[in-house]
């Protein structure tokens, strides 16, 4: 039984322009102390997926349509209410955001913010939880943790701020963190930094990550399994060395061809023509018929959306001729 | 932090200084001088009054002679209507206006900033709808509308309150509420507005990601950045609360100091106006200082003083 089971997760927002279907069917399962990758494109419905998990999604407009995701075998997070979920946020599972300069509260100092879970779930005296508080900066890297803990955000660097986002969402030894773009908004050198401070710190504590981005060398150096999504559902799924060896889906494919370090110097750089569909249309067939380049557009479905299913042992993707051809 | 202090009360004089000297144009500016009135007084009579008030000097000796006298002898003259020293008229009432305000002010704070908060929480209810609604008829309805409406419909209903008159502190109820509940009003819109942007900002998802209660989420996490638009907006009106209204002093029937500002224009009673002109913009730049303070110690990203670090 894996720590974490999704099951067929809708969440669609009820805008003014009709109804935009953000996540439209997603399933997938974390197993204890393992990463898992969710990449696609800015608008594919990867970050809405785990935000709807931990009940973060404004309501409305949004609003969690059909599914389940259960939690340790008893406890489904869509379900059980704000109450119990509470206790689960910020304890059980943590949570990291993609931009460190406006995730943390520039009105608090940094002691308070980072205290503040344990005095909450834990019920630690504030000495104490000072106490662990400076040892987790420690843990992260941060010089002289017992004199920077009183600084307020703004007196760190963009590196630094990660850093302490990480610190506080795992000063609960939570048996999942989600990474939603962590490493988007910091220069290249820090994101490694970050990435490798993720891996250490996942090792040491048993922590499961679920990782978000839209950056494939980032999920190469850290998943095990990887899920692609596009518009609101994931079309391909495999584990990390199989996926970049063998991709399935013209979806993946064309991702993967468009990282400017696999072509040719001196040629046009490959981008996917087109724009993701926009979501608050239903599309009869295919997502991706229109952009598709790689495939077969002419064999794409146009009448019934493509399955969603095992073609090879432990490779899943969207079963669409066009696609896989 | 001393430093910056130092620097805006500098700062401030300067501002009271081209306060004067625009004040004091206007006042000669005006038809008439302070002795013309309907009786019939001699030239000698009027000619010993000038030269008893220093009116019969030169307009640049007259202008210069007044702030060397508020430094020199700590004198802001004498009025030329009531022929008593204007520090001594402002000393009287402005403690009258100075309950007045406070009290105003304390109803705008109590009424204004928890409904904004709630509006902001509620954002699109029929409690947002509401509260706005009626916070924005607040800052339509005038003074002079509000007030004998609280006269007619509660004092006149309740006992114990007095129709107007200013003797016990129960008389304060009804004029501070008529004074407070515009600035309520617009405290409500600033406040709603303010923590509107912060309940917008990522930082509330990842307090929410912690597991923080939505109670705690708002005082702890919101209303520190959330009032800071309300914050920059009590400072000035502070001022104009505690310098007193003419219109609600006058229906009211409270010897606070806003009816000099008004009196002393009728009366062209030019040392007073300049009393009260000076003593209200005094006030202004000490509580825009403080609100200034106020809003560097609750948001750390604002540095007062340029110079250090």
């Amino acid at each position: 039984m894996p720590l974490l089971e999704v099951n067929n997760l809708r969440t669609y927002f009820h805008t003014r322009n009709g109804i935009v279907r953000a996540v439209d069917g997603v399933s997938f399962s974390v197993e204890k102390g393992k990463t898992i990758g969710i990449v696609g494109e800015s608008g594919s419905g990867k970050s809405v997926s785990c935000y709807s998990l931990l009940g973060l999604l404004p309501m409305p407009p949004g609003r969690i349509e059909s599914g389940e995701a259960i939690f340790d075998r008893n406890t489904d997070l869509l379900s059980c209410g704000e109450k119990v979920l509470r206790t689960v946020r910020g304890k059980r599972i943590g949570m990291i955001f993609q931009d460190p300069m406006t995730s943390l509260n520039p009105y608090m100092r940094i002691a308070d913010q980072i205290i503040e879970p344990l005095r909450l779930h834990m019920g630690m005296d504030k000495g104490s939880a000072l106490k662990k508080a400076i040892h987790a900066l420690d843990e992260v890297g941060i010089p002289e943790p017992d004199n920077r803990i009183t600084m307020y955000p703004h007196e760190f660097s963009g590196g630094m701020r990660q850093r302490v986002m990480i610190a506080m969402a795992l000063i609960t030894n939570p048996e999942i963190l989600i990474a939603d773009e962590p490493t988007t908004a910091l220069d290249v050198t820090i994101q490694k930094q970050i990435l490798d401070l993720i891996k250490k710190r996942q090792k040491e504590l048993g922590t499961a990550v679920i990782f978000i981005t839209h950056d494939l060398a980032v999920i190469s150096e850290i998943c095990e399994d990887v899920n692609i999504m596009y518009a609101g559902r994931i079309i391909e799924r495999a584990s990390a060395t199989e996926l970049f060896a063998n991709p399935r889906h013209a979806y993946t494919r064309s991702l993967l061809k468009s990282i400017p370090a696999n072509q040719t110097k001196g040629e046009k750089l490959y981008t996917i023509p087109g724009l993701p569909p926009d979501t608050s249309q239903i599309i009869p067939g295919c997502a991706f018929r229109e952009r598709n380049q790689i495939g077969d557009q002419s064999k794409c479905l146009t009448d019934s959306r493509p399955e969603f299913k095992e073609i090879e042992p432990n490779h899943w993707a969207q079963d669409c001729p066009g696609c896989l051809s | 932090m001393i430093r910056f202090i130092i620097n805006r009360l500098l700062q401030g004089l300067l501002v009271l200084f081209a306060l004067y000297t625009i004040t004091f144009f206007l006042a000669k500016a005006m038809p008439g001088e302070p002795f013309t009135t309907e009786k019939n007084i001699s030239e000698e009579a009027k000619a010993y009054q000038r030269a008893l008030y220093g009116l019969d000097k030169s307009m640049l000796e007259q202008y210069l002679r007044y702030p060397i006298n508020i430094v020199t002898e700590g004198s802001f003259a004498v009025s030329t209507s009531k022929g008593r020293p204007v520090r001594d008229i402002i000393a009287q009432s402005f403690p009258n206006s100075l309950i007045l305000g406070l009290s105003a002010l304390g109803i705008a704070i109590c009424i204004g900033v928890p409904l904004g908060v709630i509006s902001a929480m509620r954002k699109n209810s029929w409690v947002d709808w509401g509260s706005m609604s009626i916070a924005m008829i607040g800052i339509c309805v005038p003074a002079f509308t509000v007030g004998p409406l609280l006269q007619i419909y509660i004092a006149a209903h309740l006992p114990g309150l007095k129709v107007a008159g200013w003797g016990s502190p129960i008389d304060i109820i009804l004029p501070a509420l008529t004074l407070g509940l515009t600035t309520a009003a617009y405290l409500a819109r600033l406040t709603r507005g303010g923590m509107l942007e912060i309940l917008s900002q990522d930082f509330i998802r990842t307090a929410r990601a912690k597991g923080v209660p939505s109670n705690k989420l708002i005082t702890r996490h919101a209303l520190r950045g959330g009032l800071l638009p309300a914050i920059a907006f009590i400072g000035p009106s502070f001022a104009a609360l505690i310098s007193g209204s003419f219109i609600v002093e006058t229906i009211f029937q409270v010897p606070g100091m806003g009816q000099h500002f008004v009196n002393a224009v009728i009366a062209r009673d030019e040392f007073l106006l300049l009393g009260v002109a000076l003593f209200f913009g005094f006030l202004i730049v000490i509580m825009n200082l403080a609100a200034d303070i106020l809003t560097g110690i609750l948001d750390p990203r604002v540095r007062l003083d340029s110079n250090q670090k």
